[in-house]
Formats: structure tokens, C-alpha cells, sequence
């Protein structure tokens, strides 16, 4: 199999050997889990629960009306303590649901056990998708439901599963691919029912041979679903890179896989529907990596929504004396926290510390226009360029020259000589031009 | 956790590089080319260096501290302004001028317009062209050995007289103290592309131009290659990072545009050299260039 790859990226170092070969095992359950209710991209939901309510695992604790919104399970039987403002992996403060444990977990989620997909029909398994509150689990949390409800004028040929893990330092899709590539299977399986698509293409990097190798064997009696290896090149797991690298399509600027054909999802997102349709799971738990080197016993979780992050970390044996940071995600996307004292989501898939040689004080210095950053754009956009006019409020010239575009991977505050932020200025740019975009409607 | 913890915006990690390795990576690369000039000029090489050297970064130096900035000489960057405009000078020069030449190179190609990069030009072309309008007589007399030569380029405009392949390539020829060897060059840009830090297409496009356009008009086009500064200015003038273009396409035509014109300059102007001017004239090209040769991102309809 020839590994595919995509145009420019960037080579950053994966230390993935940290947590690679250590097993997915469940965390210790929380005495109290601290539940934000908005944990997908999308409307906002009503609370369905009171103070002093008895709820069971599963049960849906809020839900909303509308389409793009997915609803939220108490991931514990317990009692609804209070609700109350939290922040959020993201630093959103949102409301919350704090539910008190019980000793014992009874699952309650009404949702029916389907061995066989060929009981249901498309309309079917969009419906558990959504009453199991399953939103993309590589970070974005976008609703899954959302994403196979072709409209009628649209048709699917592809369904892509994702599992590049192209984040330094993360291990837990590769873990489950390794662990439950059975379960992927099935939930893409599903998933392309669901979209009415054909093929299904599962992508892996190539620096996770026994993922490679896993789902391989899972596949082999599908004919139209194909494993495939890619270069190891970050941002391969990005959606616009890994559809133009397996099929050599490109997303139109302003538009969505489905434009072109596509749906993308994370393979622990299909994971999480396999548990739906089978095991009448809604999405309740997690697979998360607690890793980076001032972590002292770095290890592959399964936690429940809301646990304590801090708990997680406890779990992995502690920070150590000269961890300096502390991320949720990957070192390339992920957000810095402030402290540890925050509930890990749906979209929570690492928990990084980094140690303080690890951590330098970036001072920038001027750009000297090597370009380093323009050839490592995946995007092929301009970012010295894009910083410069966002810096000086350029509104027309960032959108001529396609900031929107931009994906955020910060390829070019990577690669920058000059240590210049680049992809931070690339945001003001976007919220620049989006702002002005508000402003004429 | 009573710990201060450190929170910036993503990414969390970042290459390991800095301006000022590529800097003094460019210096490592121009030794070589130091090291054949003092081989041929012998001592008189070193004190031309040590000088445009040392007034370039005390310029650099004088103007920080005038305008309170960070003092920055040890990125690199005023040394390699300093040793490229002594590269580009004549054994011969008073060192008065080759300080003179510096201090015009730093303070008028680089600082005035707000130090490093911002500069439109390549600086120790700035330098080399005041020297050039101000002391042509200085500027073009050439010794080898202690005695005055001609360079190849002029024995070619002036006598039609060629010199031999070999002496030009390894640098037995009279001309400006980095002119001389191509192979000393070459060395030194092979380091650079081993490191990653230089570009490879504006001198492919730029040698190659000449190559073409020379013998195309019935020229040796191997003699053009190795006689005069292309070398030194396809290498390391014109991949000067803050004066080149930024997009791939826009180098091309860079090289292609600073070629022609030195095809031009060379067969039909009124020097007998013309890489200096060709690569100014580029550089004022180039907000133009990266202008129209922006890459279309992915998924972009224009």
C-alpha cells in the first residue's frame, strides 16, 4: 500500500511513544461528575433536570429543538446536586450539571439494542445517532447526526474515517483502533447507511502500523471499505487534507465535505456509534490520553463526561515538580489551562503537560520574509502576509487573500524563525472579516 | 496545585530554529568563499572583510542605540551584510572606502527603512552601488599578485579575449575578492541547501537564465557562468530573504527577471557587469510579484 499524503505541513516531533502500548483502561469513577451542557457545536439546550433529582446512567440530563444540537447524558446514577456556571475546556463559562454519584451505576438510557444494521433504515440510525448525543470526538464537536442528514439536492459517495491522530503526543484513536476495531467497523458501517455512501475509506498515518494492521483484519471481508496509510505529516488529520489526499478532492472555500461528496468523521466518533446501536450507550464516556513528559505515569483512560480533569491527571500518577503548562488536546490545536479544576468533555481527547525546558518564552522578532511559513501552509495561503494586514486592520485585503480559509493548525507559528504567532493573528484576521460580515447583514 | 500554570494561544510547540542560526548559518556558508579570497589576495583579503564587517554591525549597533531598540548585532544579519559587500569589493580598495561602502550598506539599505526585514533592497547591494557611483575608479581596478588586471568580463567586452574555463571556475582570475571562485561559492550554498536555509529557485532560474539567454545570442554561455558576480549574486544576493519574493512562482520569475537583465547588461550594456544592478531592480519587483503569484488555497475559485 502506498502511503498517501497531502501538499506542504510540517514535520513536528510526535512523541507518541510515550502512551502508544499502554492499554485503554477505565478510570476510577467519579464520586461527582460536573457536566457542562454545551458540548457540541450548535443551538443551545434546555436543562431536562432539577436540584435534588434522582437520575440514572445515560439518561438524557438536556436537550434542544433544534436541528444542530446534540443532546447530553448523565454519565453516573446519582443525584443532581445543583447546576451551576463552570468553564469549560474551551475557557467558555457555561451552565453545568453537578451529579453526586450513587454506589452503583443502573443504565437507563432508553435507547434499543440493534445487533444488525439491517433492522434499521437511514431516518433509524440518525435517530439513535442523535438520541445518544454523539458529536465528533476528534474536538470539534459537531453533531454526527447532522453530518449524515444529506440533503436532498447532495449525495454522498464517501464516508472518510479518521484516524491520522495527526496531533503530536495523542494516542486514543490509535488505541481503539488497536483495541475495538470491530466497533469502528461497524459504527462506519452504519454511518454510511445513515449518508447512503457507497465506499468508506478508513485513513491512518503511517507511524501506527498495528492500527494499520488492526483495521485491516477488521475489514477484510468488506469490499467497499478500504484501509489507507498516509505519510506521517502534520496536519494530516485535518478534513480538508485528508479528503484531498485519499480522493484527491477539494472542499470549496466556504463549504463542507458534503459539497463534494464527503462525510468525515473521527473513528472514535464511530466508535461511539457502534456503542449506540449496539449496547444502547448514549455517548456517556471517553477515551482520553494523559501524556507529555511532566506527567508521571503518562496512560490511555476511559472517563466518564465531566469527570474532574484533575482526577484524570491524578490517575496518570501526577503532574511533576517541573511541568509548566497543561493543555487540553494536542501541543498544535489544543488550549492552555489555567488550572486542572475543569471537566473533561466530549471533545476532550489528551491531556498534555509539558515541563518547563519544553516551555520557552517565544519573543518575536521581525519577519525576514524567509516564506518558511507560506510553504508549510496547507492551505496554501500567505500567513506573513495575512499577519500583516490583520495587525493593521486590512479587512479588505485579509478576505482577497482567503484568511477565511485558514484552519487554524498552526503550521506557521510552528515553523516561524522569528517566533512570530502567526496563526494568532490569522484569528484576529478571521474575527476581523467576520465581524465586518456581521456588520452588512 | 499552588502552581502557576503557563497559558498561551496553540500552538504549544514550535521548531527549533531561529533567525539568528539562519544568520550565522549564511556566515558559516560564505567562509569558504573568504578563505579562497585570502588564498589569492592573502592578507590584504582579511583586512577588507574584518573592515566591512566591522562597519557594518558598529553602524547597526549605533543606529539601535540611537533609536533605542533592542540592540541586535548578534542575529547576524549586519555580519553577513558586511562580509557580502566585502565579497563584491576589489582586493585593492582603500579600507576607508570598504568601512565607508559598510556604514552605507547597514544605514541607508537596511536601518533607515526600519532595520531588519524591512529593508526593499539587498543592503550590501545598497552599499556596493553607492561605492560603485561614488569611487568607479576604486571600484574597478583589480589586481592579482600585485599587479593590475583586468577582469574576465572587461578582457571579453573590451578585447573580446576569453579566459580559461578552469582559472575561472576555481578563481585564478582577477576580480572582486568573492567573485573569483565559483567553487568556494558553491561549497558554501551546498551547506545552506543541506541546512534548509536558502531557497534553490531564484539561482537555478537566475544561472540558468544567463546560461540560456548568453549562448542563445551566441556568447560562451559557460564563461558567463563563472566570470564575474553571478555567482556570488545568484547564491547569496538574490536569495536574500527579506528582498526575494515569498511564493514559489514569484522566485521563478525573480530569477528569470534578475537573469535577463544581466543577459542584457552583459551583452549589450554599456558595464561590462550587471548582476548587482539586475538583482536592484528585481528587488523593486517584488511586493509586485508576491502580489500576483499569491498560490491559490485549497478549495479556492478565482
Amino acid at each position: 500500500m502506498k502511503a498517501l499524503t497531502f501538499k506542504q505541513g510540517i514535520h513536528p516531533e510526535y512523541n507518541k511513544e510515550l502512551t502508544k502500548d499502554k492499554p485503554l483502561k477505565n478510570a476510577k469513577r467519579p464520586e461527582e461528575v460536573i457536566i457542562p451542557l454545551k458540548q457540541h457545536i450548535g443551538a443551545p439546550l434546555k436543562v431536562l433536570v432539577k436540584k435534588g433529582d434522582q437520575v440514572d446512567l445515560g439518561q438524557k440530563i438536556a436537550d434542544g429543538d433544534s436541528f444542530v444540537c446534540a443532546p447530553i447524558h448523565a454519565s453516573v446514577s446519582g443525584t443532581v446536586k445543583e447546576i451551576r456556571k463552570v468553564t469549560d475546556p474551551g475557557g467558555d463559562i457555561v451552565d453545568a450539571v453537578v451529579i453526586e454519584a450513587a454506589e452503583v451505576d443502573k443504565l437507563n438510557s432508553g435507547l434499543e439494542k440493534h445487533d444488525n444494521l439491517d433492522d434499521l433504515d437511514a431516518g433509524a440510525i440518525r435517530k439513535i445517532i442523535r438520541e445518544a448525543g454523539i458529536v465528533g470526538m476528534g474536538g470539534a464537536m459537531f453533531p454526527t447526526h447532522v453530518k449524515v442528514s444529506i440533503p436532498d439536492d447532495k449525495s454522498v459517495d464517501y464516508v472518510i474515517l479518521n484516524g491520522a491522530e495527526c496531533e503530536p503526543y495523542l494516542t486514543v484513536d490509535h488505541r481503539v483502533m488497536v483495541e475495538r476495531p470491530n466497533s469502528i467497523v461497524f459504527g462506519l458501517k452504519a454511518l454510511m447507511k445513515a449518508a447512503d455512501a457507497p465506499k468508506g475509506i478508513i485513513g491512518i498515518e503511517e507511524n501506527k502500523p498495528e492500527a494499520i494492521a488492526s483495521m485491516q483484519d477488521a475489514v477484510e471481508n468488506d469490499n467497499n471499505i478500504e484501509v489507507q496509510a498516509f505519510e506521517t505529516k502534520y496536519p494530516q488529520g485535518g478534513e480538508k487534507m485528508l479528503i484531498e489526499a485519499l480522493i484527491g478532492r477539494e472542499v470549496p472555500a466556504g463549504g463542507l465535505p458534503l459539497d463534494i461528496g464527503v462525510v468525515v468523521n473521527n473513528t472514535s466518533t464511530a466508535a461511539a456509534v457502534a456503542d449506540a446501536i449496539r449496547d444502547g450507550n448514549p455517548l456517556y464516556e471517553r477515551s482520553i490520553s494523559i501524556t507529555g513528559h511532566g506527567i508521571n505515569s503518562p496512560q490511555n483512560l476511559i472517563y466518564r463526561i465531566g469527570t474532574n480533569i484533575g482526577d484524570l491527571v491524578e490517575e496518570a500518577g501526577g503532574i511533576k515538580d517541573n511541568a509548566a503548562k497543561v493543555i487540553t488536546g494536542g501541543p498544535m490545536m489544543g488550549v492552555a489551562q489555567k488550572d486542572l479544576n475543569i471537566p473533561g468533555v466530549k471533545g476532550t481527547s489528551g491531556i498534555l503537560v509539558l515541563v518547563e525546558d519544553e516551555v520557552e518564552d517565544y519573543e518575536p522578532s521581525p519577519c525576514i520574509n524567509c516564506a518558511r511559513c507560506v510553504d508549510a501552509c496547507p492551505m496554501f495561503l500567505m500567513p506573513t502576509q495575512l499577519a500583516n494586514y490583520a495587525k493593521h486592520n486590512m479587512v479588505d485585503e485579509l478576505e482577497e487573500w482567503q484568511v477565511l480559509s485558514c484552519v487554524e493548525c498552526g503550521s506557521c507559528s510552528f515553523v516561524c524563525p522569528a517566533k512570530i504567532p502567526l496563526v494568532h493573528h490569522l484569528r484576529l484576521g478571521k474575527a476581523q472579516v467576520m465581524a465586518k460580515k456581521r456588520e452588512e447583514n | 496545585m499552588n502552581k502557576e500554570l503557563i497559558v498561551t494561544s496553540s500552538p504549544h510547540v514550535r521548531a527549533q530554529d531561529s533567525v539568528q542560526k539562519i544568520m550565522w548559518s549564511v556566515v558559516i556558508a560564505l567562509l569558504p568563499a573568504v578563505f579562497a579570497a585570502v588564498y589569492f589576495f592573502q592578507a590584504r583579503a582579511i583586512s577588507v572583510v574584518l573592515t566591512a564587517v566591522a562597519g557594518a554591525v558598529l553602524t547597526e549597533y549605533i543606529f539601535q542605540k540611537i533609536r533605542n531598540k533592542k540592540i541586535m548585532i548578534k542575529d547576524g544579519s549586519a555580519v553577513v551584510t558586511g562580509l557580502l559587500l566585502a565579497l563584491t569589493l576589489p582586493p585593492s580598495i582603500p579600507l576607508w572606502t570598504a568601512f565607508f561602502g559598510s556604514v552605507v550598506a547597514i544605514g541607508l539599505g537596511k536601518q533607515v527603512f526600519g532595520g531588519i526585514g524591512q529593508n526593499p533592497f539587498n543592503p550590501a547591494l545598497v552599499g556596493r552601488a553607492f561605492l560603485t557611483a561614488s569611487y568607479p575608479v576604486l571600484m574597478t581596478t583589480w589586481t592579482v599578485d600585485g599587479v593590475s588586471s583586468a577582469t574576465p568580463l572587461s578582457q571579453m567586452k573590451m578585447d573580446g579575449i576569453a579566459t580559461d574555463t578552469w582559472n575561472l571556475f576555481v578563481g585564478q582570475i582577477g576580480g572582486s575578492l568573492g567573485e573569483t571562485s565559483a567553487l568556494a561559492l558553491l561549497l558554501g550554498f551546498a551547506y545552506l541547501l543541506y541546512k534548509g536555509y536558502v531557497n534553490w529557485r531564484i539561482p537555478l532560474a537566475m544561472v540558468g537564465t544567463v546560461f540560456l539567454g548568453t549562448f542563445a545570442f551566441g556568447s560562451d554561455p559557460i564563461f558567463h557562468l563563472f566570470a564575474g558576480g553571478l555567482m556570488l549574486g545568484a547564491l547569496f544576493m538574490a536569495t536574500d530573504m527579506v528582498s526575494s519574493p515569498t511564493t514559489k512562482a514569484g522566485r521563478w520569475i525573480f530569477g528569470i527577471g534578475a537573469g535577463l537583465l544581466v543577459v542584457i547588461i552583459r551583452l549589450w550594456g554599456g558595464y561590462p557587469e550587471g548582476v548587482m544592478y539586475s538583482i536592484l531592480l528585481m528587488n523593486t519587483a517584488v511586493p509586485l510579484i508576491n502580489r500576483y503569484t499569491r498560490p491559490r488555497s485549497l478549495g479556492e475559485v478565482k
